[in-house]
């Protein structure tokens, strides 16, 4: 029998009360954007988490300050992590030099209030309270003494994560990011100490929202950071007290959501989230390519013009076939010019300048090549290196070399027609003979044949101009040669 | 006391004559008189009205200096900080003080004295002759502001009070009567300490602001929303939170008090 909120009986006798309780511990706690680690016991244990109520003035953009009512000393609170069925003792303590009391309504707690008039406490004073996490879950947790909504607007609320008992699936990263807005009596960016304003809160116009309880609390050296081929879970909390936000991070697709902080990942594939206020999600998705990924509430006037901004940065080799990066700047002048007519004409002597332009510039065509050979490559690793190797070394006396292969690079159009048409018969590479079979690829593209041969003859030693898909069309187009190996030599 | 019936209203009249007559003066030194008027709690039953009568009363000018307060602990031994019963004061008890009869360098003698229990306030304001105002009292006199009776009906006079609530606490106390005294000459009853009043326990908050659902709204209300009367009135939110916050024996480095005293002859009629 486990025993809920508010319970008169607590501590030993409380964990007396339930047999599936195990030992005792203090609880870890973070400041965002870090998270606890994963709880790795398999087993209910007596956790004992102690935060502590401070009034603190901080900054909340840059020349701009305020007087923030915390969990912990920080917006948004500390993060508390707890695994589903554990004992929770609370201990909130007020800092004496507090001007209001304070409390904690914890929506990971069920019973009337949440812990919120067990834990009502005066400045300089603590209260204690237990609960038992019976459903496990993101939660936000939030301080709901009069004027509420106020207590909220000054920054008080945080997250406690119930981990559910069978953990979730592994992330190399975990981070905890928080929205909420602030109601300023100065307008965005007024410099000096700024105070609630009550009027503003009443009409939900908030001066600022930000994540992590600061304009830039996620930006440059504190943006949060990754590697490529991680895989970033997020806790995301919204404390409010008044806006919905719409969760979104610039160019990243959620790979799963765990909607409003639930336990099911009910959805792939989500660009934007709904964070209610009041509520969570939790997100996962894996990093592809290095670069800055911009976080925003994607009600946009937000995330520009009143703070809600934050950074994850990734670092790593590029991955252009993911993201190219720009490719062409050109000069569009539209689709409306008529056949014949003289913006045709312009539009046509344009596009053979743009294509003048692409092909004289060194690094527009380096870049192309650059594509086609991380595109080739994963040609090469879906079919050729099952004979020739993953270091293009083939295998001696059976199959040819492509590394530092003579007969590769001596005749480009020949390699084409070998991909396209296949070859048998004794081959030459290096100096020594070879007497083998390949098969027509002639089911690879055209792009994919261009791809696959820039990829080999710019690498394993060789280098190469670019294939260019022309040449390869040309060629499937001719008449198959005769599979005489005579064609060939 | 038991009086009749005319005699009563014959009192009556004469309060409120003290009070057109002599609004803002001091007719006892070091308090000022509060002419009787209509105080609306923020929280009141279905059944209730919205206001209750407050009788003139008379309200010491400013809190309780800590000059003051050793005065009272030198002729009551059993106030001092080391000898105080701890039932009715806890472990921070005169917590800025040097020693049990010395104020010290840490806090001003003439900025308020706080960390001080209710018990103690209500021991000192008999010693002095006197009582803690009442809730009603005090709020109706804080009502006022610089030029104004009803100073709670000017959005700047809130918001100046407001400001308080939202300023960090500093670090030493001001002394008392730095800034201009309300239209009844009172000094500081927004923007210093907090300050104790006599029935400071009825404040019939439950610590959950919004309200327990097992509870009868009607009243107690739960200093949320349901039946405040003025749900805009924060700083009126704040007073009832923070009191309904407390007990007896609580100190506090940012609360303090002063006293009240009911004008002779008259029975005060603002008792819950």
């Amino acid at each position: 029998m486990v025993r809920a909120a508010d319970s008169p009986v607590r501590g030993p006798a409380a964990k007396g009360s339930d047999p599936e309780i195990i030992g005792e511990e203090v609880a870890v706690l973070t400041h965002a954007p870090l998270v606890p680690p994963p709880i790795k016991r398999t087993h209910s244990t007596k956790v004992i988490v102690t935060l502590e109520v401070k009034e603190v003035v901080r900054r909340l953009s840059d020349g701009v300050e305020y007087l923030f009512w915390t969990f912990g000393g920080e917006v948004p609170g500390m993060f508390i992590r707890v695994r589903e069925g554990d004992l929770v003792e609370f201990h909130l303590n007020n800092h004496p030099s507090s001007k209001m009391p304070h409390n904690i309504d914890l929506h990971a707690v069920t019973g009337p209030g949440g812990g919120a008039a067990s834990s009502f406490t005066a400045p300089g004073h603590s209260s204690q309270f237990s609960f038992t996490a019976l459903n496990p879950g993101l939660y936000v947790y939030h301080c709901a003494t009069a004027p509420v909504g106020m207590h909220v607007g000054n920054g008080m609320y945080g997250l406690i994560l119930v981990e559910p008992k069978s953990g979730f699936p592994p992330a190399d990263k975990e981070y905890y990011v928080m929205q909420g807005e602030f109601y300023t009596t100065g307008r965005f960016g007024e410099e000096g100490q700024q105070y609630f304003d009550q009027n503003k809160a009443l009409d939900e116009r908030p001066t600022y929202v930000v994540f992590n309880g600061a304009v830039s609390s996620l930006v440059g050296d504190k943006a949060i950071t990754a590697k490529v081929g991680e895989r970033v879970r997020l806790f995301i909390g919204n404390g409010g007290p008044n806006l919905v936000s719409s969760f979104h991070v610039i160019g990243e697709i959620f790979d799963h959501v765990y909607p409003e902080g639930g336990t099911v990942a009910t959805q792939q594939n989500v660009q934007t989230t709904v964070i209610p206020a009041g509520g969570s999600a939790i997100v996962d998705f894996k990093v592809e390519v290095p670069g800055t990924y911009v976080l925003v509430d994607h009600s946009l006037f937000r995330a520009f013009n009143k703070g809600a901004l934050g950074m994850l940065k990734v670092t790593g080799p590029e991955n252009l076939l993911a993201y190219s990066g720009k490719e062409v700047d050109a000069v569009y002048l539209g689709r409306q010019a008529e056949a014949g007519s003289a913006a045709e004409k312009e539009v046509a002597s344009l596009q053979a300048q743009m294509k003048q332009a692409i092909q004289s510039d060194p690094k527009i065509v380096g870049l192309t090549k650059e594509i086609q050979i991380a595109k080739g490559k994963q040609i090469f690793m879906q079919t050729c290196f099952v004979c020739h190797q993953i270091n293009g070394e083939g295998i001696p006396a059976q199959i040819p070399p492509l590394a530092k292969s003579d007969f590769l690079m001596q005749d480009l159009e020949r390699s084409i027609r070998i991909v396209l048409q296949g070859r048998s018969g004794e081959t030459v590479v290096n100096g020594k003979t070879f007497n083998g079979t390949m098969v027509p690829l002639n089911t690879l593209s055209d792009d994919e044949i261009a791809n696959v041969l820039t990829y080999v003859r710019n690498s394993f030693g060789n280098s190469g101009d670019a294939v260019s898909l022309d040449r390869v069309r040309r060629i499937r187009s001719e008449a198959p040669a005769a599979p005489a190996a005579a064609s060939f030599e | 006391m038991k009086i009749s019936r005319v005699f009563k209203f014959l009192v009556s009249c004469f309060a409120c004559l003290v009070a057109v007559v002599s609004s803002g003066s001091e007719i006892v030194p070091g308090m000022a008189l509060i002419p009787a008027g209509r105080y609306t709690p923020l929280f009141r039953g279905a059944r209730e009205t919205n206001y209750v009568e407050v009788a003139a009363f008379l309200l010491d000018t400013v809190p309780v200096t800590n000059a003051r307060y050793l005065e009272f602990v030198r002729a009551n031994p059993k106030w001092r900080r080391s000898t105080v019963v701890r039932l009715f004061a806890d472990e921070d008890y005169l917590k800025d003080w040097a020693a049990d009869l010395e104020i010290g360098s840490t806090v001003a003698p003439d900025a308020p004295v706080t960390c001080v229990p209710w018990f103690a306030a209500k021991a000192f304001a008999a010693w002095a002759g006197r009582r803690l105002p009442f809730t009603a009292e005090w709020e109706y006199a804080a009502a006022a502001s610089a030029t104004r009776a009803d100073g709670l009906n000017d959005p700047a006079f809130v918001a100046q009070i407001e400001r308080w609530y939202t300023t960090p606490s500093a670090p030493t106390l001001a002394s008392v009567a730095q800034s201009p005294p309300n239209i009844y000459g009172v000094y500081d009853l927004h923007g210093l300490v907090w300050e104790w009043v006599a029935d400071f326990s009825t404040a019939m908050v439950t610590g959950d602001s919004r309200g327990d659902a097992g509870l009868d709204r009607s009243l107690f209300c739960a200093g949320g929303s349901e039946n405040a009367t003025d749900r805009n009135n924060f700083p009126a939110f704040m007073r009832y939170g923070l009191r309904s916050s407390l007990k007896a024996n609580y100190t506090l480095h940012n609360l303090g008090f002063r006293c009240a005293k009911t004008i002779e002859l008259t029975t005060p009629k603002c008792i819950p």
